[in-house]
């Protein structure tokens, strides 16, 4: 901080400090030190506790209205990109990979034929073989994970699989949705010979039954999160794949109703 | 020029990635360098992510340097840090959507990162703007360095890959060899990086 100076006017003795002292400590005398030079401008104090409290609010202030003008400013184009990234992931499940901008839009239109239920089951049409997707949800080690089975239209074997995740450990669980992974249960069957969903995920390497797929090394427990996901979320559509076409009225609404439980 | 990269400005760069590196000498930031490092590319991905953040968080908290309060410049710093990262991950969600997704998980890592609360205290608070960021650059690198290290190592003898791409052939597991599993649990990133720090510090003893 800036100090002002003073000069005795008697003595010459010079004092720098904020303010004069009241006798000049050289001559003694009282009311002799002179201010010299423009008084110096008092800078803010930093350390007070108004200075304190008023910073904090003002910067409080401008990062909210920084973080809520970003995010209201970008809601379009966000909401636009997760639209499509959904579509994407239904279009990845359906095993048609590599799409990028516009072309996920326009195959997305090309390939779903019907929505059957909102946000649950889909019916697609992959050159000319009638599919259908439906949407599962199950827990990770860390968070959420999420998916998509496609089945074939006898509805007795898988056609192909999406999965993501919220969270998972990068490298481990996160291998989740690496195609490798996803591939694995290209056409398995979806029941055993009791006629229970059977689907399981096992040691990596390990797998032996037709109904068994190696899970990823290091990832033991979204691995299994991938399995419960997979059975739990195909026996809630349990109705539908074992029920009859026409039946699709009541198959929706067991869908939906399975969702909600979830 | 030769004002802005005179020596120490140089040094300010330079030190982070050897003789001070964050992670090996200030032990810093270990907790992601445990957390990403089970193979390369996220390993490489977080790197980044760190240098830039740390380099424009040390810019940003040494313009406003002279006006902070003393007793609340921690906060002051990690809401600048918040806010700045959060910001980014917005603008990289609305724009190139896929590079979002890939860096979702490590926003709260970058966030949490001690290297950037150590480097804002320890540098940004009494240093100008232009040696502020050749630090953040310097400190960022230095992190990514050592993170590459760990998950060089990690994904050869744990996935036998190297960034996705099969490296050790398959005669040799023909032969008997197989991935070490180990590699592949956090615990194994802290006993390489403790190898690291060894080696570091015989190479380096005569200096310290």
């Amino acid at each position: 901080m800036a100090t002002n100076k003073y000069v005795c006017k008697i003595c010459g003795y010079v004092h720098e400090g904020d303010s004069a002292p009241e006798k000049c400590p050289q001559c003694q005398q009282t009311d002799c030190l002179e201010l010299v030079g423009a008084p110096a401008k008092k800078g803010l104090n930093t350390n007070s506790n108004v200075y304190t409290v008023v910073y904090a609010a003002v910067m409080v202030v401008i990062v909210a209205f920084l973080l809520a003008f970003v995010a209201s400013a970008l809601k379009p184009a966000q909401d636009a990109n997760v639209a499509r990234d959904t579509k994407n992931q239904i279009l990845t499940s359906l095993n048609i990979v590599g799409l990028s901008g516009e072309a996920i839009d326009a195959k997305y239109g090309e390939v779903i034929t019907k929505e059957i239920a909102k946000d649950s089951i889909w019916e697609a049409n992959v050159d000319g073989a009638v599919k259908y997707v439906l949407a599962v949800k199950g827990r990770g080690l860390w968070g959420g994970l999420w998916g998509y089975v496609s089945v074939n239209d006898d509805k007795t074997s898988v056609f192909g699989t999406y999965f993501s995740h919220e969270s998972e450990t990068a490298g481990l669980g996160a291998r989740i949705n690496e195609r490798w992974f996803q591939e694995q249960f290209n056409g398995k069957p979806i029941f055993d010979e009791a006629g229970n969903v059977a689907l399981t995920v096992v040691k990596a390497g390990a797998s032996t039954k037709e109904t068994e797929i190696d899970g990823v090394t290091g990832a033991t427990l979204t691995s299994k999160g991938v399995a419960s996901m997979v059975n739990d979320g195909l026996k809630g559509y349990e109705s539908f794949l074992k029920g009859a076409v026409e039946a699709e009225a009541d198959t929706t609404a067991v869908a939906t109703d399975s969702l909600t439980v979830e | 020029m030769s004002k802005l990269f005179s020596q120490e400005n140089r040094e300010a760069f330079s030190n982070p990635l050897n003789l001070n590196n964050p992670i090996t000498v200030q032990v810093l930031g270990i907790c992601s360098a445990l957390a990403v490092t089970s193979q390369l590319k996220p390993a490489i991905v977080m790197g980044l992510s760190v240098t830039a953040i740390t380099a424009f968080s040390n810019v940003i908290i040494s313009l406003i340097r002279k006006t902070i309060p003393n007793r609340i410049r921690i906060i002051v710093q990690l809401v600048v840090v918040a806010a700045l990262v959060t910001i980014v991950s917005q603008i990289l969600k609305a724009y190139v959507y896929d590079v979002s997704v890939q860096l979702s998980v490590y926003v709260g890592l970058i966030i949490t990162n001690c290297i950037l609360m150590g480097r804002l205290e320890a540098f940004a608070m009494q240093n100008g703007p232009w040696p502020s960021f050749l630090d953040g650059i310097g400190n960022g690198l230095g992190y990514a360095l050592i993170l590459v290290l760990v998950g060089f190592v990690r994904e050869l003898l744990g996935f036998g890959t190297l960034l996705g791409f099969q490296v050790v052939p398959q005669c040799v597991y023909d032969w008997g060899y197989v991935n070490n599993g180990m590699m592949t649990m956090p615990a194994m990133s802290l006993i390489i990086v403790g190898c690291i720090i060894w080696a570091h510090r015989s190479i380096n003893k005569e200096e310290k």
